[in-house]
């Protein structure tokens, strides 16, 4: 295949754009901005469908399995003889999918700015750093070692930072792009403590050498890893667990998700590329990255399960007891992602073990899509009423027809309902976990229902329920270009799950046989279609919805309602038992113990700085006794040590 | 001796003699404006920087008192870079001073003090090398001639260095009493753990700690660096300190590597100490001088990290990071002195929207600053984690992960600047200055180095494969 050309342009495109956008257009064409980044990533995004397709259908498979390909690789420093570390692109199931999802929707955030972010005055600012990001992101998956991941993986954190603080007018934005900016850094620190001590052993950086050398248990390097241990626990385990918490920053998984509610400070469409479909997945893409070393490991396979898990569960709750859009868009991506990270906690490798894997991918691939609709729905909404909270919206759909559709069909993909595409994909994710481990099985089949209640809860609040005062003078649904993006994402969270994802990406690459088992359907689909009906009871109408309904029915409908106390008892369940006992002390716990935990850490600091002034008092006879002090107590620590 | 291998083996240290045998002569001489010697005296020094680069002899002279090789070379031209690069940046600042040929006799002087301390071969020359490079630097620090705060700092400097000095003699003359020679060759063979050693070792060691303000011994540091003007305060943060590090990274993998036990504990109790009590001052200054005083103890003690690893990377990985710094720090200062001359606003308060009025600056400030505080792709980034490797060789994870826990304290203030410059109100913002080309083009040197060094490897790999492997 000799495209190292093509793929090579894929991220350079999108760098060379912000380069341009950012030395010359606020100056020189501010308002074609937009147009020039979207052709550009256009482009990159053709360019990475069609190598896509050409790798997975018509690149040869070595006993099934689909070859990884390094188009392009050179060395770029060389650390000592055995140690390098090198830039390169990897080509293989995982990235080339990364590719098309990152560059499809960051092309759909493209054009739907177009409309939304009309008029901003650092139009050309926006784009750049969109294209900053996209580059980033790409580069981060293209990576062929670790070290290279990691500097991208940095430059994404830069470049969100960028965008989640854009309006940089706003002391909130300020406050949510330092927080996001500073949580992740010390996830990162995990993340590059894990590099020192895997590649330490290891002795190379880069993820295929990596993958070999550490899986194999006749290896130097393997006994190596797991002759060192520090607190009981063999340095392999210390190193993939520090490892997964970079991941687990990046992913917004607890306790490390605080950064995420306020990260929406951005513009929405920004939330709808970072906080959707692109950088918050780079964890699970970490993960799957480095999953055959993974599996080998029980022990951080397992951190990895219930982290999830526990995420996906904590999420969903807190999910429902929020009013802003935005802030449930972002918890349900939270739980989302609990999925897909559980999903690879329960798998094993190979074959029918691997389900997990195979599963994982697939949610991610389809999340993207829906989830993004749902963020860029969101944006257009925002967009038409000013406001982020649900009380000032209601009835929307009679005004804005296309995004109420939209926003529907996502709804419905996200809560796996068949045949949208998250049907599928949670689907495998439960049938994994249901082999593997029936406690998360449970608890993934629990907070499915839970997604489709705050789901409907979120749609019915938004489109029917009641009706909203619009000022005077609005601009309807929005422009054409806003429009476009949320019909092609709606028809693709219609038919991505159709994607025989199962013959392309699995966990050893040999095509996997799935099948729907119906029977084993039914109750996660259940589960979900009767949180949509406790939805549509409590917030399709404002109120005394049924008031036609007795009136017609007489005495009947009131008997049978006052005999099966449905209402009563779901709205006990979920207003006084979920809101009040669960939902709002964990929604209180996150908000004033994880978060003052955070800031408590930073106040000790400067406590402590405080109150140690005192020996930088400006008298040099002062000076000289600590000097003297310092001399004494290092010779007498020091002679004791070695006498 | 032939005279040949003079010439060649001192050409650094003979380049200095001449510029400020050249300036005394020019003082003797007839008046000439301020702007023209200055311009004269950084092409003496730009010219000064290329001769370095021609030649790298290696050999010693005078029974191995003096030695040089390519790295020593590359040593003291990195020290010339930046020297050049400070002098540039100070046009502003010394255009109206009344005695500017004697600043720079002054300062070449202690270059040239420095370049004979990285030479020596031996303790007495090494003793000599430091004095000369540190008497003068109080005459510098007290170059803010009118003002108080600056006499106090130069004599604060002279009282703690003439101290340290007294000390560290103290240590070289314990080292002789008990090995009986002076040469780094003869007081090799002659060490080991023995307490009289160790507490020579010490002493010796705390005169090192003192020039690179390694806590406890860096006082006076923080009070020197405000009081002292933005120039030497640069110089002596970025110049003396590396030049000081150079030996100290020397001396300690050959002379004293008998004690390697002794003083990778050493180390590894600075190391920590400095690094964290570094960060803890920063946080809270408000003074820009005194903040990056701070700052760049906190620097000292990843540098110090780096060492303890005594590792075949430990010797590249700190003169790649001095670099580094040399580049990042002078980025962040250049802004300093530039603002500082101008205007005479030292405060970070003062910064407040700082990038309404002065685009340019505030993009060098920003990209200075997160090369120091090691944010990637800035080469300060490359250079912190190369220190982290080295010192990690020794497996000592301890050290390491308060190393990088630091780290994410040092972003927080770094950042703190960088919010303050883009993003807080101020009703009355530094105005917009009119930068001098020669600044101007000193800042730009400055930005290219934080971009090329981390990305550009060759850099890394010529000091690697000059660095002696132990």
């Amino acid at each position: 295949m000799n495209s190292s050309l093509y793929i090579s342009l894929i991220p350079l495109l999108p760098l060379v754009t912000f380069v341009l956008l950012g030395l010359f257009g606020r100056k020189y064409f501010n308002s074609i901005s937009g147009i020039i980044a979207t052709f550009s990533l256009g482009f990159s995004c053709l360019l990475s469908i069609s190598i896509a397709y050409q790798y997975f259908f018509h690149s040869e498979r070595v006993n099934g399995v689909l070859q990884q390909i390094i188009p392009v690789k050179f060395t770029w420093l060389q650390f000592s003889p055995g140690l390098s570390i090198d830039m390169g692109i990897v080509l293989d199931p995982l990235s080339a999918m990364m590719l098309v999802v990152i560059t499809f929707i960051s092309l759909m955030v493209h054009i739907f700015s177009l409309g939304y972010m009309k008029g901003e005055a650092r139009f050309a600012t926006y784009y750049a750093f969109l294209s900053l990001f996209t580059f980033s992101m790409l580069g981060l998956v293209m990576s062929t070692n670790i070290f290279q991941m990691y500097m991208f993986w940095e430059l994404v954190g830069v470049s969100s930072f960028l965008l989640i603080g854009y309006y940089f007018e706003k002391p909130s934005a300020v406050a949510a792009a330092k927080k996001a900016f500073i949580v992740t850094r010390f996830a990162d620190l995990g993340f590059l403590i894990g590099i020192l001590i895997l590649s330490f052993h290891a002795q190379t950086l880069d993820f295929q050498t990596l993958i070999t050398r550490l899986t194999d248990p006749q290896s130097a390097q393997y006994l190596s890893i797991t002759a060192g241990s520090l607190l009981g626990v063999s340095m392999l385990t210390w190193g993939l667990v520090l490892v997964f918490i970079g991941g687990a920053g990046k992913s917004a998984m607890f306790p490390l998700h605080i950064w995420l509610p306020d990260a929406m400070e951005g513009p929405t469409p920004v939330s709808a590329l970072i906080h959707a479909a692109t950088m918050v997945v780079a964890g699970v893409y970490l993960v799957a990255r480095l999953f055959p070393i993974f599996v080998f490991d029980s022990a951080a396979l397992t951190v990895v399960t219930y982290v999830g898990a526990f995420s996906a569960l904590l999420a969903a709750i807190i999910a429902c007891t929020q009013t802003d859009i935005k802030r449930v868009l972002a918890y349900s991506t939270m739980s989302q992602i609990g999925f897909m990270m559980f999903a690879l906690g329960v798998s094993g490798h190979g074959g029918e073990e691997g389900l997990g894997y195979m599963a994982s991918m697939f949610h991610l691939f389809t999340h993207a899509f829906f989830k993004s609709l749902l963020f860029l729905g969101a944006g257009a909404v925002i967009h038409l009423v000013h406001s982020n909270e649900m009380i000032d919206m209601g009835g929307l759909r009679k005004h804005m027809p296309i995004t109420h559709i939209t926003f529907l069909i996502a709804c419905l993909a996200i809560s796996g309902i068949p045949p949208f595409a998250g049907f599928f994909s949670k689907e495998e994710i439960l049938t994994a976990a249901f082999h593997a481990n029936k406690v998360v099985f449970f608890i993934a089949l629990f907070t499915s229902g839970l997604t489709a209640f705050y789901m409907f809860r979120l749609y019915f609040s938004i489109f029917w329920r009641g009706e909203v005062h619009l000022h005077g003078e609005h601009h309807g649904e929005g422009t054409l270009s806003m429009k476009i993006p949320l019909i092609i994402l709606g028809v693709l969270a219609l038919i991505a799950g159709f994607v025989p994802f199962s013959q392309l990406i699995t966990s050893d690459g040999i095509a996997l046989e799935t099948h729907v088992d119906l029977l084993f359907s039914l109750t996660p689909v259940a589960m979900a279609v009767i949180g949509i009906l406790i939805a549509i009871r409590l917030y399709k109408t404002e109120n005394n919805r049924s008031d036609g309904v007795a009136s017609a029915f007489g005495g009947f409908y009131h008997a049978s309602y006052k005999k099966f106390y449905v209402d009563e008892v779901y709205l006990f369940i979920t207003k006084k038992i979920i809101f009040n006992f669960i939902g709002r002390p964990v929604a209180w716990f996150d908000k004033n113990i994880i978060d003052e935990l955070m800031n408590q850490s930073a106040a000790i600091t400067a406590a402590v700085s405080e109150n140690i002034k005192g020996l930088q008092s400006g008298k040099v006879q002062g000076y000289a006794m600590y000097f003297f002090w310092g001399i004494l107590g290092l010779s007498a620590l020091f002679i004791y040590l070695f006498n | 001796m032939i005279l040949n291998d003079f010439f060649i083996f001192m050409k650094q240290e003979l380049m200095l003699l001449f510029i400020i045998f050249l300036l005394l002569l020019i003082k003797v001489g007839k008046d000439r404006s301020n702007e023209s010697l200055l311009y004269l005296i950084n092409l003496l020094l730009l010219i000064n920087v290329i001769a370095g680069f021609i030649l790298p002899g290696e050999g010693s002279l005078f029974s191995d008192m003096f030695r040089t090789n390519p790295l020593i070379a590359l040593e003291k031209n990195m020290l010339n870079i930046g020297t050049l690069i400070i002098s540039m940046q100070s046009y502003s600042w010394l255009k109206s001073h009344k005695h500017l040929l004697e600043f720079y006799i002054l300062m070449i002087s202690t270059l040239l003090g420095m370049f004979y301390m990285i030479s020596s071969g031996n303790l007495l020359m090494f003793y000599l090398g430091l004095e000369l490079s540190s008497i003068p630097l109080a005459a510098l620090v007290n170059f803010d001639l009118e003002k108080k705060a600056s006499s106090e700092a130069a004599m604060k400097f002279i009282l703690s260095s003439a101290f340290s000095s007294g000390l560290l003699l103290f240590g070289v003359s314990l080292i002789y009493g008990t090995t009986g020679s002076l040469a780094y060759a003869e007081i090799t063979s002659h060490l080991s753990t023995d307490p009289l050693q160790i507490f020579a070792f010490v002493l010796f060691l705390a005169g090192f700690a003192f020039k690179i303000s390694a806590v406890p011994f860096h006082f006076w540091t923080a009070d020197v660096y405000e009081g002292a003007p933005v120039a030497i305060t640069s110089y002596l943060s970025v110049i003396s300190k590396g030049a000081v590090l150079f030996v100290f990274v020397s001396v300690l993998y050959t002379v004293f590597k008998p004690l390697a036990d002794v003083w990778y504990g050493m180390l590894f109790v600075l190391s920590i100490s400095t690094i964290i009590i570094g960060n803890l001052f920063a946080i809270r200054q408000d003074n820009f001088k005194r903040f990056l005083a701070f700052s760049s103890i906190a620097q000292v003690g990843f540098i110090l990290v780096g060492i303890s690893g005594s590792s075949s990377m430990g010797t590249a990985a700190v003169i790649y990071f001095v670099l580094i710094y040399i580049f990042s720090n002078l980025g962040a200062f250049g802004v300093v002195s530039i603002v500082s001359s101008l205007t005479g606003k030292e405060r970070i308060s003062d910064y407040k929207s700082f990038y309404k009025t002065n685009p340019f600056l505030s993009w060098i400030l920003t990209i200075a600053l997160f090369s120091l505080a090691g944010v990637p792709p800035a080469a300060g980034f490359f250079g912190k984690f190369f220190l982290l490797i080295a010192g990690a060789e020794k497996g000592n994870y301890l050290l390491i992960s308060i190393a990088a826990l630091n780290m994410i304290v040092s972003f927080y203030y770094y950042l703190r600047i960088v919010k303050s410059v883009f993003m807080e109100p101020n009703e009355s913002p530094i105005e917009s200055l009119t930068i001098p080309l020669i600044s101007k083009v000193a800042l730009y040197i400055c930005l290219l180095g934080i971009v090329i060094l981390g990305l550009w490897s060759v850099v890394y790999d010529y000091i690697f494969t000059l660095s002696p492997i132990f």
